[in-house]
């Protein structure tokens, strides 16, 4: 047998074993593999490396990346370059939460399961709603349960969704959907937000969810509100997907009367990692909680009266309830969730609100900074947020090749990747992290491109 | 008592200053009515007491990296820290996923080569890594079937049949793809009972069997290349869960045997990080003629560039963002190339040697309903154990006060008072032993001394948990402190 | 209390059923009741939804398992215990009486004949225990 680093079993281990069990050799384990099944003797997959020659190999993958930690980012559309806390990667990086599983056995699982019940009341704090779970995949995945949970509770068939949500959460979306062959009517969009006149026609007493953004994948601030309103007067469940990092300043979606808020989680103490792994939050109006997909912590008593945690509502839940599940999820995303909480415990309420801040502050200045320059004009005339949408004087693709060459820089994101009428059409998103020099070598880069092109022209 | 954040919380400290700017023109740009009227009720702590905070949470817990974990159908193996570390570069971890391609090519090439070895690992023909687990991969299955018979023109194919010790996972899969499940039994040496398959067969119009080989039971579907040909006689798919393929790496093919889809547990048999529930990856095989269905973007190479292709009008779309969990890829990727091909195969064998030994240790002590050879786990019931008054639940916290994580209880569902049993490969002869010890002891405290097994466990941070109360009346969030 | 009233009819998923005047009044066996052990919780289908044969017309949950309550009849729920909704104790405390769960007016009487009377459920009862 080969020397394999993670196997700790020598070969007179292997040898002591096999006599108590009475087996002459490994192979009479194996002999139920019919022959035609069995894999071929050498797999073709290289030779095994040293942890050296592994590290050395790897480091000159990473290396062929352009990333973040050299460039500045100015993409957003849902992943974000935030700030990290040391005390993230420290905490959530203790062997004793980043090695366990899903907290079965509540009594040896403590720790991680009051961690959760305090993500869980971060999160609902946050978003002002009554019940958040212990985590989802992803934003848009989020979203899609909350489609599906929506459809369920009011036994309705259609859902209504804004033009202005993130693609990516759009693209789920509709897949999940087809699967029952729901309905999915998108709401088209003015000036960059819905068109609220356009919504309340969409909106009937078939209707199971009105679906926004806020911001919106534009970066806009929807009218939360009225949309509400629509919502609630066909009799449909609002479900807001939100970012986090806004709700440090934006009102909370529990306060604008969504019953659902989602969202993607990256943003709060997760790297961007190329957009995974992520994790996606759920929170709810307690009447909808026996509908909730995912895991759910609650605070209980021991045998003594002693406080403690356990998984708890389980009877909704796949192991137990199979095909009349609400939803089939299992593994979550734990370990992001917990470095979210612990993000938004460092933070406390006034690290949220200086970030929301920051991004805020930070992104004005450098869209009024942008609308100057010649050939260059923001999409919308909108309120935003940490992200804006520009419209340029060449592809957006072309402009970003421009902004890298010049200016090592990473962005915007390309909106012809996804509405290819809007070719010339950019999104900018500008966090905490850029600091006053890089967004003066994004002017200064963007000044130079507006030149050319006008020279061009 | 330990107390909560929101119980440490005292008004106006910090624990991280972040980025500060003027409050006033920050809110400039944007109207009242979209403003947040006070910060969120979030918990103020000073920095060393948020690290005491979670590092004694974290001492509350039993982990790998602290406590043997057979916890059955979950390979708790050891979590390299090499891996942890590679996949924390900052080449990797600070790529941002909207950069364009030839940004990110060092980050594609690990994904297409990933592909690639699960390919030959499975022995199917196409793979997609998007799926964020593996329920989430079952779910990427089903809808590779429903459209697959969508496009045949058999949308009528409405059952999915699923073994009666199957995951339930796999039923809440296919119901949320629109499929009805009937059940398929299993026969008295724990295998698919191929006379009820037959039947169910013959009876409904089976768009597809699922099933996970080795079984729950830890037992290889010995049948499983006539199984495969029952199935595609009667027009059906062969669906395997992939979930305990770490008894199969390098030994046997899903792809010869007769597999049309799988998923694998990326964070089981590849060796990511659990993370207390998460993230898992659930990458997708398939065979040929399903690879048009897989999930956008796909990956290709052309002349050593890798790109993300959109083009493929018969795919079921996007199953979750972006590209799915690639930290749990990365670290895959990085096991699969420390052992080579020829590890991998060594992978298996200690695994199935290290559960053999422990069943066969066991026996005596505990009722093994399907005495036979194993694969990577077994399943013991705490039948024998009844007639002292004990049952699992109670073994399962008794092992708890010696030192050892307790395996899966009450799972599978065919087996009564089951107790499942992975160890997995990293696990040495001697830690095998003292835990065998503990099991025997537990036996023989189940005769003489019943009410310290029934009242374990005694050394844990909190005692056993009124769960009814914590349903009947949820307590979800800390409550609000004024 | 009894355990399985002899005036009732009983479906071998362990519901009861009551007739009177073309409406069926649904609830849940003693011996489902203790198979359950601790209820935590039950959701019934709302008031003018169909009913069938066979088919759940609502949930009972127990801290690890979800139960159906299957209809032993066609009809239209007319009918609910709002009290059972929000304590589950009534259905551990008076199954039979105060524990009722739906109403449902029946659209095929004839179905009655296909359901077990006390003393052949006692039967299916002791038969599942072996």
């Amino acid at each position: 047998m080969p020397d394999c680093s993670y196997i700790p079993n020598r070969e007179e281990d292997r040898q002591a074993m096999l006599k108590a069990i009475g087996a002459a050799s490994i192979e009479e384990f194996f002999a139920s593999i019919p022959e035609s099944a069995r894999a071929p003797e050498a797999l073709d997959i290289p030779p095994g490396m040293t942890e050296l020659e592994l590290s050395t190999f790897i480091n000159e993958l990473a290396g062929q990346n352009k990333s973040a930690a050299q460039h500045p980012c100015f993409l957003g559309a849902g992943i974000y370059d935030h700030y990290i806390p040391a005390v993230v990667d420290f905490l959530a990086g203790r062997s004793e939460f980043y090695t366990a599983y899903t907290p079965y056995q509540a009594e040896a699982s403590q720790g991680t399961l009051q961690a959760i019940f305090e993500y869980q009341t971060m999160i609902a704090r946050l978003t002002e709603l009554d019940v958040s779970n212990a985590s989802l995949y992803d934003g848009a995945t989020a979203l899609a349960e909350a489609a599906t949970m929506a459809i369920a509770i009011t036994r309705r068939k259609k859902v209504v969704i804004a033009g202005t949500l993130n693609p990516e959460s759009k693209a789920v979306l509709a897949s999940y959907l087809d699967n029952f062959g729901h309905e999915l009517e998108e709401v088209a969009t003015r000036d960059g937000v819905v068109e609220l006149d356009v919504l309340k026609e969409a909106v009937d007493d078939a209707t199971a969810a009105v679906i926004i953004q806020q911001p919106n994948f534009y970066g806009c601030l929807e009218d939360v509100h009225a949309i509400a309103e629509i919502a609630h007067a066909g009799g449909a469940l609002y479900v807001a997907a939100v970012d986090p990092i806004s709700l440090g300043l934006l009102q909370s979606p529990g306060a604008y009367g969504a019953d659902i808020a989602v969202g993607e989680g990256q943003a709060l103490g997760n790297p961007m990692c190329a957009g995974g792994a992520t994790f996606g939050f759920m929170a709810l109006r307690e009447k909808l909680m026996r509908k909730m997909p995912g895991r759910l912590v609650g605070e209980t008593i021991d045998a003594d009266g002693k406080r403690g945690y356990c998984l708890t509502l389980q009877a909704r839940e796949q192991h137990i309830r199979r095909d009349k599940a609400s939803s089939n999820i299992c593994s979550n995303q734990g370990l992001l969730a917990l470095r979210g909480a612990i993000y938004l415990a460092a933070a406390g309420p006034q690290g949220l609100r200086n970030v929301a801040e920051a991004c805020a502050f930070k992104a004005h200045d450098a869209a009024a900074r942008i609308r100057e320059i010649p050939g260059f004009s923001l999409a919308f005339d909108q309120p935003f947020f940490k992200e804006f949408a520009i419209d340029c004087p060449a592809p957006a693709a072309e402009i970003a090749r421009a902004l890298f060459e010049i200016a090592g820089i990473l962005g915007g994101y390309d909106m012809a990747r996804v509405e290819p009428e809007h070719a010339n059409r950019m999104l900018i998103a500008v966090t905490e992290k850029r600091t006053p020099p890089e967004i003066d070598a994004l002017i200064e880069a963007l000044s130079e491109i507006s030149v050319e092109s006008s020279q061009r022209a | 008592m330990p107390q909560h954040l929101y119980e440490k919380s005292q008004p106006g400290r910090v624990a991280v200053r972040f980025p500060k700017v003027d409050s006033e023109q920050a809110r400039a740009g944007i109207p009242d009515k979209h403003l947040r009227q006070s910060a969120p009720d979030l918990p103020e702590l000073g920095e060393l007491e948020l690290v005491r905070h979670y590092v004694n949470l974290s001492q509350k817990n039993m982990s790998i990296d602290t406590n043997f974990y057979p916890l059955g159908s979950c390979t708790m193996k050891y979590n390299p820290k090499i891996n942890d570390a590679l996949a924390a570069l900052p080449g990797f971890a600070a790529l941002h996923p909207a950069q364009p391609v030839e940004q990110m090519q060092g980050l594609l090439r690990l994904m297409h080569e990933m592909e690639r070895f699960l390919k030959e690992i499975s022995g199917l023909d196409a793979v997609t890594l998007q799926p964020a687990a593996g329920a989430h991969g079952e779910l990427t299955g089903l809808m590779i079937t429903r459209q697959y018979f969508i496009h045949k023109g058999e949308e009528d194919r409405k059952i999915v049949l699923v073994p009666d010790s199957a995951h339930g996972t796999n039923p809440a899969s296919a119901a949320l793809c629109g499929f009805k499940c009937k059940e398929v039994p299993s026969n008295d040496q724990g295998l698919v009972d191929r006379d009820a398959l037959k039947a169910l067969l013959a009876e409904h119009k089976v768009a597809l069997l699922m099933i996970t080989n080795p079984n729950t039971l830890g037992l290889f579907e010995e049948n499983i290349v006539e199984i495969g040909r029952m199935v595609h006689d009667a027009g059906g798919l062969l669906y395997m869960d992939g979930a305990n393929m770490n008894a199969l790496l390098g030994k046997a093919l899903p792809g010869k045997c007769g597999v049309d889809i799988m998923h694998f547990n990326l964070h089981k048999t590849f060796s990511g990080p659990h993370g207390g529930g998460g993230p898992g990856s659930g990458p997708v095989a398939v065979a040929g003629h399903l690879e048009g269905f897989l999930p956008v973007p796909r990956i290709v190479e052309s002349d050593g560039q890798f790109a993300l292709e959109w083009n493929h009008p018969r795919s079921v779309g996007k199953v979750r963002s972006w590209l799915g969990n690639l930290i749990i890829v990365i670290r895959a990727y990085c096991y699969i190339r420390a052992y080579g091909g020829e590890g991998l195969k060594c992978v298996a064998e200690n695994a199935v040697l290290n559960a053999n030994y422990l069943m066969q240790a066991l026996k005596q002590a505990y009722l093994l309903t399907y005495d036979r050879p194993c694969a990577h786990e077994f399943v013991l019931s705490g039948k024998w154990q009844n007639a002292c008054g004990v049952h699992t639940m109670d073994i399962a916290k008794r092992l708890i006060d010696f030192g050892f994580h307790p395996p899966t209880v009450y799972f599978p569902l065919i087996v009564p008072e089951a107790i499942m049993i992975e160890p997995t490969e990293t696990e040495s002869k001697q830690e095998l032993d003292s835990f065998i010890a503990a099991m025997l002891k537990i036996a023989g405290e189940a005769k003489e001394t019943p009410e310290l097994v029934k009242n374990a466990p005694h050394t844990t941070p909190v005692r056993r948990l009124n769960e009814v109360k914590a349903a009947k009346e949820p307590v979800l969030t800390c409550p609000i402190c004024m | 209390m009894t355990a399985t009233p002899d005036n009732l009819l009983y479906t071998e998923s362990h519901e009861w059923a009551k007739l009177e005047d073309g409406v069926a009044t649904i609830g849940i066996t003693k011996y489902a009741v203790d198979q359950l052990q601790d209820l935590v919780f039950c959701e019934l289908n709302p008031v003018g939804e169909a009913a069938q044969a066979g088919e759940g017309v609502g949930v009972i949950e127990s801290v690890k398992i979800a139960a159906d309550i299957n209809s032993p009849f066609d009809g239209e729920i007319i009918e609910t215990n709002s009290a059972v909704e929000e304590s589950v104790d009534q259905i551990s405390s008076d199954p039979y009486g105060e524990g009722w769960l739906v109403k449902i007016k029946i659209s095929d009487p004839s179905q009655a004949d296909s359901l077990l009377n006390a003393e052949k459920y006692k039967a299916h009862c002791a038969a599942e225990e072996h």
